[in-house]
């Protein structure tokens, strides 16, 4: 209280401009959405971890006896619906992504601001379907929607949770298609290609698969319904269908969808390494080539998740040649993010520590891939907890700590206020052990043989579950504290200054939080992306602000 | 194949371990030599592209060596070596029903002999299942409307988990099982224990039954080939294309005759589809199969129908060990 009263007057910002939940439902700035979309998949983080709980819960004890068996198909069904297509795809993209493309690029905005306000309304109604559907009984095929179990065989809502997923998916493409535009057409001047920062050319990868693969899971799913409702023969081989067509078809988009969750979240890594190490990225060019070379090759792999599907034995050579192509670029950005360490002036805030955490576990569940992408064992660990522990590796313990490392990194300019710095270093801590701690065992569950997706399991799995259970709940822990923090320093944290991290980067040469139209004037860029040599020289001596 | 899975598994542990330790004492060693000290400045250094090119192709050239090693292991095990003993599996909402065929059924239990060959040909009455038997690396889905298959060979005694892997609804964890591996003499002890007689002596009744052989005759004046010995053998078709008769070719022709019509014949068979049930398919095959081992291959209704060619040849493999 006191601290809130011993400020000076605020500035006008794009907070305090306008007031009233009308001044939010209709406008069209950029980090105002972003906000919309903040608290959105806050919601939906949480509904899918509270059914994380609930399974983690259930898996305990090798009996079923929690919940019923076609509860726990609907909990791990809706969790990874909920957590693919209302938070991770959205995450980065939508929340920093829109709050950090225009301002790093030096515009006032979008290039389609109402567009933008319109892909939030899309996605918000999906949501609301997809609640709907889960509050009224829920859907029990799995996220992955494998026909004929979900055309024919499924008692569940199907078709409703088919339909918020096909419409969710239009808000992914107006915001790639936003983005897309926006770094083509909307950068200051002197802001030249090899001058972006490699936020944003994670984002432009990133919004080309959004753009291409997005169409293809929307036509699939329009498939699905069709079958499922009009009976006709598709998929089912009853009808004269083809199941392993489903397959090729949903793969086609979901793997990409895991670039789409992944590059953003290196985009962040690059830009916090970066700065806390106080140097230009090492192979800036490498990194940035990378990006768009994931987002091609991550297209020519979809099959590596059907190698023990029933395809032929040549296109599965095809595809695992495929899928060690793409690790290669994976390889070179761990690489060069490393290198960008040596001879630094290392910091260890708390986005920092994200960061490490992220280099920790992406290179875990990377090459736990290179296992999954081996034929021969394969063979052995697809559909066993060998695969749940690996994405969840790439997709909570990479793209979910990236989230948090720039939630954290990007805050003061968000809210203009400083989280607190020690608490936010324990919960990346508690972070990075509780999750180890959850998805290790998972591993070694998977190599001696427990399946996916097992409601009970024989007793011999039970030491490793009930690791991973005990892990689960510290990692609630740690996925609390940020929450709380965050809220709190909205009313209670120190004004943040305009540059808090001393950081490179447009988004740092304005006012904290910043203007409607973000500049006062249009900055004119005559610097490369991360001169930390010449911002440090101009200082003469690096504060350290905050810690 | 369990030895060389894990064989695989381990280089695989080993490379990656020391991938995982190369970065991790590098991030660790750089992160404290250079934290951050008053007045000592970052070196500006814009990157090396001999360093990148070294870490774009050595990693390549390892990821190169997994996958030789790895597509090696996975031809063997999609590959099932001739002479393997037959087992018919039907997989259905939430049960595995095999046949072996010698003509002994058993449910959610597979008993077979150690050391010998088994190959499994599998079909789903409903959605699809995944049969996945840890103790010997092997796992393949099971599809409706096809058969697909797999092999393995056992080599010590003892109960194995067999597990449903591709959910399959509500009871999806319950669709367990155990193969049960037994010293020769003690499974032969077991299949004495009386059935109906082989699985192709109950698809040549259905085959009777169901009138087929009023056009497969087994002379050349029928209006469908003559299936004898055409089992393992390429067929030319129609249109000109060249398919092998295997289970799902036979399958196929029962239940779509006009998919994939023998050279030389009017596409005038009816569908069986909806006629016959999953295991009477599987004993018809049997049946269909028992025609080219029993000595009388060779004779064709339409010799031109017949590529006279001989299957190719599988190589002895090492076999499916436990380990």
């Amino acid at each position: 209280m006191a601290t809130a009263m011993a400020q000076p007057v605020e500035r006008e910002n794009y907070l305090n401009k306008h007031y009233g939940v009308g001044s939010w439902l209709l406008t069209t700035d950029h980090k105002r959405i972003a906000l919309l979309y903040l608290m959105s998949i806050t919601f939906f983080f949480f509904i899918g971890g509270f059914f994380a709980l609930l399974i983690r819960l259930e898996l305990l004890t090798p009996t079923g006896d929690l919940v019923q068996a076609d509860t726990y198909n609907k909990l791990f069904t809706m969790h990874g619906q909920v957590m693919v297509f209302f938070f991770l795809i959205p995450s980065i993209p939508a929340v920093l992504g829109n709050f950090l493309v225009p301002m790093m690029i030096g515009a006032k905005d979008l290039a389609f601001p109402r567009i933008n306000l319109l892909s939030w309304y899309i996605y918000a109604i999906a949501g609301l379907l997809m609640l709907h559907c889960m509050i009224t009984g829920g859907v029990d095929t799995g996220w992955t929607f494998y026909t004929p179990f979900s055309t024919a065989f499924s008692n569940t809502k199907v078709i409703e949770a088919g339909l918020a997923i096909f419409i969710s998916g239009f808000s992914s493409i107006l915001t790639g298609l936003n983005f897309i535009v926006t770094i083509h057409r909307m950068r200051a001047p002197g802001m030249t290609w090899s001058r972006l920062p490699l936020f944003i050319w994670a984002h432009y990868a990133t919004s080309i698969i959004q753009i291409l693969g997005t169409p293809v899971i929307a036509i699939t799913l329009v498939l699905v319904v069709a079958e499922r409702a009009l009976h006709l023969g598709i998929f089912d081989p009853k009808l004269g269908g083809d199941p392993l067509l489903f397959q090729h078809l949903f793969w086609f988009y979901s793997h990409p969808a895991v670039y789409i969750m992944i590059l953003p979240s290196m985009g962040v890594i690059s830009e916090v390494i970066s700065c806390f190490s106080r140097k230009r990225i090492f192979g800036y060019h490498f990194v940035a080539l990378s990006s768009l070379a994931i987002a091609i090759f991550g297209f020519l792999v979809w099959a590596h998740h059907m190698f023990v599907a029933g395809i032929s034995l040549y296109a599965a050579l095809i595809f695992s040649i495929l899928s060690y192509a793409v690790a290669v670029p994976s390889a070179v950005k761990v690489f060069n993010w490393t290198a960008t360490l040596y001879k630094g002036s290392i910091h260890y805030d708390a986005p920092m520590l994200y960061a490490f955490g992220f280099l920790g576990l992406f290179t875990i569940g990377g090459l736990t891939g290179l296992f999954l992408a081996a034929l021969g064992v394969d063979m052995h660990v697809h559909d066993t907890y060998f695969v749940i522990a690996h994405f969840h590796y790439i997709m909570v313990g990479g793209a979910l700590m990236g989230y948090l490392g720039g939630m954290h990194f990007w805050w003061p300019k968000i809210s203009g206020k400083l989280y607190p710095e020690g608490w936010a270093r324990l919960a990346a801590l508690i972070v990075f052990i509780g999750f180890n701690l959850t998805f290790f065992p998972q591993f070694i569950l998977g190599y001696i043989g427990m399946p996916r997706r097992y409601y009970q399991y024989p007793p011999e799995f039970q030491v490793l579950n009930v690791l991973s259970t005990a892990g689960a709940t510290v990692l609630g822990v740690g996925y609390l504290m940020p929450m709380i923090y965050f809220l709190w320093s909205m009313r209670y944290g120190k004004p943040a200054p305009d540059n808090p991290w001393n950081a490179a980067g447009l988004e740092w040469k304005t006012q904290s939080p910043p203007t409607t139209f973000n500049f006062e004037e249009e900055p004119v860029v005559t610097w490369e992306a991360y001169n930390y040599d010449e911002i440090d020289q101009a200082q003469k001596e690096v504060p350290q602000v905050v810690g | 194949m369990a030895g060389n899975v894990d064989a695989l598994y381990i280089f695989l542990l080993i490379v990656s371990g020391l991938m995982t330790a190369l970065i991790f004492v590098t991030i660790v060693y750089f992160a404290a030599r250079y934290r951050y000290r008053k007045g000592v400045p970052a070196e500006q250094i814009e990157g090396s592209t001999p360093l990148e090119l070294t870490w774009t192709f050595i990693p390549l050239g390892v990821f190169m060596v997994i996958f030789a090693w790895s597509a090696v292991v996975y031809f063997k095990s999609r590959t099932p070596p001739r002479d393997s003993t037959e087992v018919y599996v039907v997989a259905k909402q939430w049960m595995w029903k095999l046949e072996h065929a010698e003509g002994q059924r058993e449910i959610n239990e597979l008993h077979v002999p150690v050391g010998r060959d088994v190959k499994l040909i599998m079909t789903s009455q409903d959605v699809i299942h995944s049969f996945f038997v840890p103790a010997f690396r092997m796992k393949q889905d099971v599809l409706p409307g096809r058969y697909t298959v797999a092999w393995f060979r056992a080599t010590k005694p003892g109960t194995y988990h067999l597990f449903c892997t591709q959910y399959c609804g509500t009871q999806h964890s319950g669709m367990i099982g155990s193969v049960i591996v037994m010293e020769p003499a003690q499974y032969e002890a077991w299949m004495s224990g009386g059935t109906g007689g082989p699985l192709s002596v109950a698809g040549e009744k259905i085959f009777a039954e169901l009138g087929c052989a009023t056009c497969h005759r087994t002379d050349t004046q029928g209006r469908g080939p003559n299936l004898q010995g055409v089992f393992g053998k390429p067929v030319l078709l129609e249109d000109g294309r060249t398919v092998t008769a295997d289970e799902n070719y036979v399958r196929e022709s029962i239940l779509e005759p006009g998919a994939k019509v023998v050279n030389g014949f009017k596409p005038v068979m009816p569908t069986f589809q909806g006629l016959v049930s999953e295991e009477q398919l599987n004993a018809l095959v049997a049946y269909v199969k028992s025609l080219s081992t029993s000595g009388q291959s060779g004779v064709t209704a339409n010799p031109a129908a017949i590529v006279p060619s001989q299957a190719p040849a599988n190589p002895p493999s090492k076999g499916n060990q436990v380990h």
